[in-house]
This record gives structure tokens, sequence and C-alpha cells, in this order.
């Protein structure tokens, strides 16, 4: 290899005619892969559908209740429910998930009720759920900040001793393409690779970092980057439910069986905006977000399981109607939580008491108690 | 004079522009500052108008954004770096406080940085986690920055233009929740004419107690001003606009006169900027002050969840009990 031939890497081309490990196309044929053998008994596709129905109706909702103002902000999965039920579904018990703040889905597989998902976006809390309790760290806001404490907590795992044991967990950190030019997601890949860390890397490419397009960080597909840190990468249809399960499975067993990091490069498309206050007509076409719809990760499933009888049509109602049940919920949930006590503010800033939480606290009663005094008076 | 009815965005906005019309080293740099004008706009159009390579849209790194903008300001060039939020500058950090602020020194003067850093700041617009932080402190505690705040929209378009003919480096703060406020700017005033970058301004004057405020507290404190008035109270209030260098003498013969100092901001109190202010008008002003110095400023925890945003910052009542407690001593 030359200089040269480094240079005239494919650059735009590669990035938007990528080759991805597939396992069920877009038009819900299933294929094979040789490395990728899946097995799925029929209640476990079924499962998956199902899954993938309820976070997009979750979604849904919360995109709703934005709308009315009920939230503050929602971030939408839309488009990318497949490569986090996938991944989602390929964790299990042991398993550690540190996510960005879109992973509702994953959530889902890890059982944090969606409602608990809302705090933050309502603005009651910072997250607030226990992570360790479901194997789900809090949502992070600050971009690729997470991929080091994932790390860091595999480096944890690895000192256990409990790696090649059935009680051995992997870590996986969840991140978009956008986070792959930060620092600290560099630093992570270099960490993970030096210390041989169980962790896999789990990047959802949903090809836009609000407004900016994948070549604004990469001229290589992210996959490939793995290589120079050291670890495989691989990229998969992201919108194929299957295939994100299949490879994520293994990478998970990888790690946990002690043969280091993985990158996955999960291709999708973020079919909304970044956040409910994102406008991406001023930057995209529709045209590409109609060539996507085509490429749906649920329309597949279903025609997958249409097409094989393994679905019938009162399946299919069930599972609308329980979506329905679940979004229902999550609205009269959402609206019942009760705004946070103004003095809470000062709670949980450290682990024990301290003297100027506890003067500021004291004062701030004061002050609110004095306006009470002016009522009744 | 050609007055424009401008909100402090679009004065931002037509700043930014003039500056780069002027001067075609001046470049603009951060994420999503392109087609998309920033996530508040105050980029929009830049790009169509002056090109992809003076309007950056940068990969998503805080850090690569001021390191490479170090880099451009060696070779001669004036970038000004857009931070989406307050709370995204902290991956930035280390190249402002190691890098950006030391170079010079380290080059015995014979380097000039002047690297702008624009940092939409403060909270009181219902955002989630890091999007409403007030961060000044940590820069005004680092020795070669300047740090400038603008309060509305006549000050935000000259002050940005300013700041970029700075031959040192400046922080740029933004009040985000008054982004959209109007006013009157004279948009072909010539630069001789506008008030220095690091002067404070008088933007009320009163007789018995001095309010100092700068960015988004500037209104609040005018409002409260208003109230007290309604009482007999008479507040000056001076929105300081620089805060390092700090337009001291302004601030000392203010509070010569009225005797009694409130300030307000809406970072934390405790180790925030008022209590460099606290400190250096109780020296100065000692003999002449009725009562100490008293801050209004968040409460000194993380910022917290949007639903108690009113409670944390500094609002109109809290203000007027500081003033209260003045007469108190």
């Amino acid at each position: 290899m030359t200089i040269d031939s480094v240079r005239g890497a494919p650059g735009a081309s590669e990035l938007a005619e990528p080759e991805l490990i597939r396992l069920l196309t877009p038009e819900g044929e299933r294929v094979e892969h040789p490395d990728y053998p899946l097995e799925l008994s029929t209640a476990e596709v079924r499962g998956l559908y199902r899954d993938l129905v309820i976070v997009r109706r979750i979604d849904r909702e919360a995109v709703a209740l934005t709308r009315q103002g009920e939230l503050g902000l929602w971030a939408s999965l839309l488009g990318q429910e497949a490569a986090q039920i996938g991944s989602g579904r390929a964790l299990t018990e042991h398993d550690m998930v540190f996510p960005t703040y879109r992973e509702h889905g994953v959530a889902w597989c890890r059982d944090v009720p969606p409602l608990n998902l809302l705090g933050l976006f309502r603005g009651v809390n910072h997250g607030g759920w226990d992570p360790a309790e479901h194997g789900f760290h809090l949502y992070t806001v600050v971009i690729g900040s997470q991929t080091l404490h994932a790390t860091g907590y595999a480096m944890g795992v690895q000192r256990d001793g409990v790696l090649g044991t059935p009680s051995a967990g992997a870590t996986i950190a969840y991140f978009g393409d956008g986070a792959t030019s930060q620092g600290d997601v560099n630093e992570a890949f270099v960490f993970a690779s030096v210390f041989n860390a169980p962790i896999v890397f789990f990047c959802q490419n949903n090809q836009w970092a609000i407004s900016e397009p994948l070549e604004k960080q990469t001229r290589i597909p992210l996959y490939k980057r793995a290589q120079g840190y050291g670890f495989p990468g691989l990229r998969v249809d992201g919108n194929d439910v299957f295939a994100c399960l299949a490879v994520t499975r293994k990478a998970l067993e990888n790690a946990r069986t002690g043969q280091g990091p993985t990158l996955i490069e999960a291709f999708t498309y973020r079919m909304g905006a970044h956040t409910t206050t994102d406008d991406p007509t001023r930057y995209r076409l529709k045209a590409e977000e109609e060539a996507w719809k085509l490429k749906d990760p649920i329309e597949r499933v279903k025609a997958y399981l249409v097409r094989n009888d393994l679905a019938d049509t009162a399946f299919l109602d069930d599972v609308e109607a329980e979506a329905k049940q679940v979004a229902k919920e999550l609205r009269e949930g959402c609206l019942a939580l009760p705004d946070p006590a103004p003095l809470s503010m000062f709670e949980h800033v450290y682990a024990e008491e301290h003297p100027l939480m506890t003067e500021e606290q004291e004062q701030f009663a004061a002050y609110l108690a004095s306006f009470e005094e002016e009522v009744t008076s | 004079m050609t007055a424009a009815t401008l909100t402090l965005g679009k004065a931002l906005n037509t700043g930014l522009r003039k500056a780069m019309e002027n001067d075609p080293k001046v470049l603009v740099m951060g994420e999503d500052v392109g087609k998309l004008g920033g996530v508040f706009r105050i980029t929009d159009g830049l790009q169509k108008d002056f090109g992809e390579e003076r309007v950056i849209d940068t990969p998503l790194a805080e850090s690569g954004i001021v390191g490479t903008a170090i880099g451009l300001a060696l070779r001669g060039y004036r970038p000004v770096c857009e931070i989406q939020f307050d709370g995204f500058v902290f991956p930035a950090a280390d190249q402002i406080i190691t890098q950006l602020a030391k170079m010079g020194m380290r080059s015995l003067g014979k380097l000039s940085l002047p690297v702008v850093v624009r940092i939409p700041c403060g909270g009181g617009i219902g955002a989630v986690e890091h999007h409403s932080e007030s961060p000044e402190a940590y820069f005004t505690h680092t020795a070669g920055l300047r740090v400038v705040a603008c309060s509305n929209p006549a000050d935000a378009f000259t002050m940005i233009q300013q700041a970029i003919a700075s031959p040192d480096p400046v922080i740029f703060f933004e009040p985000k929740r008054r982004y959209w406020d109007k006013a009157e700017v004279d948009v072909d005033a010539a630069p001789a004419g506008w008030a220095p970058l690091h002067g404070a301004k008088t933007v009320r004057p009163g007789e018995h107690v001095t309010v100092l405020a700068y960015g988004p507290s500037v209104k609040t404190c005018l409002e409260a001003a208003s109230a007290a008035a309604e009482e007999g109270r008479s507040l000056e209030v001076i929105d300081l606009r620089s805060l390092n260098p700090l337009d001291i003498d302004a601030v000392t013969a203010s509070v010569n006169r009225t005797g009694r100092c409130v300030v307000v901001h809406e970072a934390p109190v405790y180790s925030g900027f008022g209590a460099e202010l606290a400190a250096r008008i109780t020296e100065k002003c000692f003999y002449r002050l009725e009562s100490p110095v008293l801050r209004v400023g968040g409460a000194s925890t993380p910022y917290p969840p949007s639903r108690l945003e009113d409670h944390y910052l500094p609002d109109l009542d809290r203000i007027l009990d500081a003033v209260d407690r003045t007469f108190a001593w």
C-alpha cells in the first residue's frame, strides 16, 4: 500500500453503498450469512416484532406529548428500532449497557419502565432509575462520554476474574456516528484495545449528527476504524433485527469469554428530527427519507411473519392493541408525574451531609416560608 | 443612523456578517453552523454567502474545534468558534485553559491568538441537563482569556465584532433565553463611537442600591428595579458586560454613592463570579458600605431538572429580597 493508494481510498461511495451483514432483506426474505447462523423459534420472532412495534409506539407517544407541551424535548428513535431491539435482545442478565439519550428501545429490553425515561425529558429529574437493577446505566447527554465509562466498567468486570464463567457479563456502549469524532470515544477505543476489555462498541450510524451528514465525520466506513485500534469491526444492516441480534450476540459472547472488544456499526437511518426542536427540512432531502422508508425495520419482520404463516391477523392486532395500551399508560403516567419539591434540589448532590447544602436548603426553606406568612397575614 | 429592530440572535448574526465582510481572515466554525445556521440560527445564511471554506461545519468534537482554531489563528486567521451549548464547552476546556489562554505568554508575546469562543449560556428555556449552565467563573479564573457577556441586541452587535477584532482570545457568552429579545440596533454606526468592549454600562441610574449583573440577569434586574421604584426604592443597575477585565471603576463609583450592593448571576453563588465582585468592592468601598455586598444566584447545586429552574434562577422576588436585606444592617 502506498500513500497515494490510501489517499485514493473510496470516500463517499463506500459510505453510501456499504456491504452489510444481513439476515433479513428489506422485502422480508430470510437470507443466511456463513458467520452468523441464527435459529429463532416462531415465538422469538413474534417477540421481536412485538418489541419493535411497542417501542415505536412509545416513541410516537413521547413525540406527541412533547408537541402538547408535556415534555420539554424528545429524542426520537424512529427508524432505529431494529438496531436497538436486535442488540438489546442479545443481552443477558449480567451484561451492562451504557446508553446515549436515544436508547429507548434498549431500555425496553432491560425492563426500564418507559415512564422512567420521560422524567428527564419532562424536567422532573435527570434520569433517576437504578442502573444496577436494570443493567442499564443512566442516559448520557454529552456526546460520547459514556464510552469511556463503559470501558472502565468492562475493565472492572475483567478484574473481577469472572470472564469465561457463567457469571461473566459483557459491557455494551451505545453511541452515534457523530460521537465517533469525539476524543472520548477514540480514547475509549484505545483503552479497550490496550486492556483487551470485555466490551462491545455499538455505533448506530443513523447518517446524521443533527444537520451534519456522515461525510463530515469520516472518510472511511466507521467499522473500519476498529482495525486501526486493533480489534475487529463489523457493519450490520441496522434495520435488520435478526442480523443485529446475531452479530451483537456473538460480539457479547466474545467479550464474556475474554476475547476483547468489538466495534459494531449498525447502518441505519434517523427517520425523524434529531430532537423535537430540530427541523431536518433545512438540511436534508425528502427523497432520502423516502428511500429509507422502503427499508423500514418493522415492515420487513411483518412481511416475514405473514409470508411464512408465522402470524395471523389476530396476532398482529393483539400487538397493536398492546402497544396502544402501553402508550395510554405512558401518557397517563406522564401527566400524573408530580413536579419535584423545590427543596429537593439540594438532595443527592453529595453522598453524605454537606454543610453548604444544609445551609442553602435551610435558607431557601425560610425564604419560601416567608411567602406563606405574607399570604396568611 | 440606520436603525434596525433586531433580535439579540439576529444582532449577533449581523455582527458576524459584518466582521466577515470586513476581514477575509475571519472564519466561523462549529457543529451545525453551516446549512442549519446553528441550533439557535446565529450563523444563519453565513455559509451560503461566505462558502464552506469560511463557515465550517466541523466534526462533532469540541476539543477539536478549539484546538484547530488555535492552529488556524497561528496561521493568521481569526476563528470564531461556536460551542453549541454551555455544558458542551468542557471537552474543549483543556485546549482553552492549557493552550489558548497561555500560548501568548509562552511565546513571550510573539504569538497572538485572536480566537473567539461563543457560548450560549444560562437557563430558563426548559432544557435538559447540560443545556442551561453558567460556566463563566471557570474562564474568568483562567488568566490569558478575556471574558465578556452581552445582554441586549445593540451590545451583541458591537461586542461580537470587538471580540473578533481583539488580539487576545475572548470567551463570548450569549444569554440564550434572550436570543429572541428585540431592540433597535444602529448597524451603521462607526466603530469609533461604540462603547469599549471592556467597559460596564449603567443601564438604569438610581440612588439607594447598586445592582450588578451581566448576560441574562440584566433584564431580570431591570424588572426588579422597576418593581422597587413603585415602593420608593431607587436601584442603580449596572451591566458589567465584561468580566475579565472588569470595569471596577464604574462599579466603585456607583457603590461609593449608594453604599449598598447586590450582585446577581445565574451561576451558583459559591465560588461564583459574585465572590470576586464582593471582595473587590469590600476592599475599595469599605468605609462607604452600609451593608455587606449580597449575592443572588443559582443554588450551589448542579443545575436542577427544568421543572425546578424557576426556583433555582434568581428572579425578581429574590433580588428584591436581597435589596431589602441590605437595609437590615
